[in-house]
């Protein structure tokens, strides 16, 4: 990619500086690790010594420093400024939440300690289960998903099992146009034929082509709720009813739980099962910030198939069911990962839900669709609203008030770049044409928000008054100009080479 | 190109004896942005009419390109696997994506031609 042009000798701007991958600062002899020469020994590698260097960069230890943190400042996070990514819930991450687990009781334990050692983290993942069970009005949950995909994956197993104890071998999941993208592919890769589901009007699932798809070899129906579209489906008593009388198990996306926690449980909907984002709704860190953590909760018709391991009473406290011989159920499948799930996120959930309450958790999912429906309210005039509100969590927009403008959805995220903003999600749901879906969550004060309602009003004016040029030269203000993000999937250069032919293709 | 037929999914069809020729439309490619991955299926697959063939992978999304009409992949065009970007240089010319043998032609009734085409995409815009 080319460098950024500015009129700095050194390519620097400001205090914000240029930084050359590690590899081109190698410098043999830096390294500031002093270790006497080892004795002679007689090698006993069979031949297989290190005929070459191992290639690691020589660097001093400042230099290290410098570069790992002069690359954390080009990081943008939630810990810096508002960042509206729709279907992500990108909200706060309480310190409280960190600290609890950084207490060496949690931190320091390990997965194969003795149970009588491990009572309290124990307890705290029964605890947290018994949180879960109880805003989602659901008997069953299994705390071991790695993530939100892994639940999914956890979520229709389970159903698969159900069904396959029953003797029925379905073949047909159904997914509807406004599901999270992850929803078809959990179906594919559990060896079901996926068929789409259109949207009517008001940009919930439509019913009719719902009742019209169940038959007898229908699995199951893949629901978000509240949908991608940011809209809460409420037909949803009518789709369980369908679903149910086609004897197929009604599965529900819960990554846009934080919209109704507190105010809607799912179990009270007809859902069988439903896997939870704990970095989404109970603010554990997300990616690089992770491990992600997908608990999925199961209805009574599924709670008996539910993978291992689970936490019980027992009677000298608490135990892991952990074995196919220790489990009364009917016929489980066994487990999704080794050993029990993530222990820190479960401590950061916890912490989160015990510091919030019931009621606390209950104020902050009104927050986050009062947020957003302030953004719908503020913006439907200068932007194009996709669906009529009130919207849930998260407001739909597509790129009607572009139209003429020659800028596209693409130009008008890059610009918000150079306003200091993280850009919403870009065409997604794909059901609308140019989509911008912005979540601001309940972390975003009025000040911010409004802040943020100014930026982009003045951006969809100056768009409307015909300043394309301005839209097709964004980003600047960025360390890196626009990126292209075409040759870069074409041909990606997957790795740094040593040799002069850098840039060229990699495979 | 007035002999191409349309499909509502956007693929276009040019047929040539039993064998049709199918590939995404310029109105499709346009709304894709760059190509920069297809996959194609393997010759000698049964494909149904508007069952899944192929995937167009754009930098905005990944797409499902659906079989027009129902019969048997007889050739794909390979050389998109290296070159995704003729999906956009030529969508209805070397950006071709297979070739299906008919099983039966009546299908090709239910096309629009190119005219009902530019009408049905006005009308989705």
């Amino acid at each position: 990619m080319e460098g950024n042009s500015t009129d700095t000798y050194t390519g620097n701007r400001g205090l914000r500086l240029e930084e050359p991958l590690i590899f081109e600062q190698d410098a043999p002899g830096r390294s500031g690790v002093d270790l006497p020469e080892p004795p002679p020994v007689q090698s006993r590698l069979g031949g297989l010594d290190r005929p070459d260097a191992i290639g690691l960069p020589g660097l001093s230890e400042p230099q290290v420093v410098r570069h790992y943190t002069r690359l954390s400042q080009k990081n943008y996070a939630i810990d810096a400024g508002f960042y509206p990514l729709g279907s992500c819930t990108m909200k706060h991450n309480p310190r409280l939440n960190e600290k609890m687990a950084r207490l060496p009781g949690f931190a320091d334990l390990h997965p194969l300690q003795p149970e009588a050692t491990v009572q309290g983290a124990l307890r705290l993942i029964d605890t947290l289960a018994h949180w879960i069970k109880t805003l989602t009005g659901m008997p069953a949950v299994a705390m071991s998903p790695a993530a939100g995909a892994h639940g999914e994956l956890c979520g229709l197993m389970t159903a698969r099992t159900a069904l396959e104890a029953r003797g029925d071998g379905r073949k047909r999941v159904l997914v509807p146009d406004s599901a999270h993208g992850t929803n078809p592919a959990t179906a594919a890769i559990c060896g079901y034929a996926v068929e789409a589901i259109p949207l009517n009007d008001r940009g919930r699932v439509d019913l009719n082509a719902l009742k019209d798809a169940l038959d007898e070899d229908v699995a199951a129906f893949m629901l978000t709720n509240p949908n991608t579209c940011g809209l809460f489906e409420d037909e949803i008593l009518e789709q369980a009813q369908a679903v149910h009388d086609a004897g197929a198990f009604f599965y529900c996306d819960g990554a846009n739980f934080n919209a109704i926690v507190g105010r809607v449980r799912p179990g009270d909907l007809g859902i069988d099962c439903m896997h939870l984002n704990l970095h989404k709704t109970f603010s554990t860190p997300h990616g690089g910030g992770g491990p992600g953590s997908g608990p999925v909760v199961l209805s009574e018709a599924l709670a008996d198939y539910a993978p291992r391991p689970w936490v019980v009473h027992g009677e000298d406290g608490f135990s892991l069911v952990e074995h196919e011989d220790e489990a009364a159920q009917a016929a489980p499948y066994g487990r999704m990962k080794a050993f029990h799930g993530q222990m820190g996120m479960f401590v950061r959930a916890l912490a989160y839900m015990m510091s919030h309450g019931s009621d606390g958790l209950r104020q902050a999912s009104s927050d986050a669709v009062l947020n957003a429906n302030y953004l719908l309210a503020s913006l439907s005039k200068e932007l194009s609203l996709a669906y009529d509100g009130p919207c849930m969590h998260e407001v739909l927009f597509d790129d009607g008030f572009l139209k003429g403008t020659d800028v596209t959805t693409l130009d008008f995220a890059k610009a918000m770049i150079d306003e200091g903003f993280h850009p919403m999600t870009m065409y997604f749901p794909l059901v609308v044409h140019g989509a911008l879906l912005m979540e601001p969550t309940e972390t975003e004060s009025r000040e911010s928000l409004d802040q943020f309602i100014e930026t982009m009003r003045h951006l969809a004016k100056r768009a409307k008054d015909g300043d394309a040029q301005a839209f097709h030269d964004a980003p600047v203000h960025t360390p890196r100009r626009r990126l292209d993000e075409t040759a870069a999937a074409r041909r990606p250069i997957l790795r740094w080479r040593p040799d002069p032919v850098q840039g060229e293709a990699a495979e | 190109m007035s002999d191409l037929k349309y499909s509502k999914e956007h693929e276009w069809i040019r047929l040539e004896d039993d064998i049709a020729t199918v590939g995404i439309s310029n109105f499709a490619q346009e709304q894709l942005g760059d190509v920069v991955f297809v996959e194609l299926p393997e010759v000698g697959k049964q494909v149904v009419q508007n069952g899944d063939a192929a995937v167009v992978e754009s930098v905005k999304a990944a797409s499902e390109v659906y079989a027009p009409l129902t019969g048997k992949i007889v050739e794909v065009n390979a050389a998109l696997e290296e070159d995704p970007e003729l999906v956009n240089q030529s969508p209805t010319g070397d950006g071709w994506f297979m070739k299906i043998r008919l099983s039966d032609a009546s299908q090709l009734d239910g096309m629009m031609d190119e005219a009902a085409y530019n009408d049905f995409t006005a009308s989705q815009s």
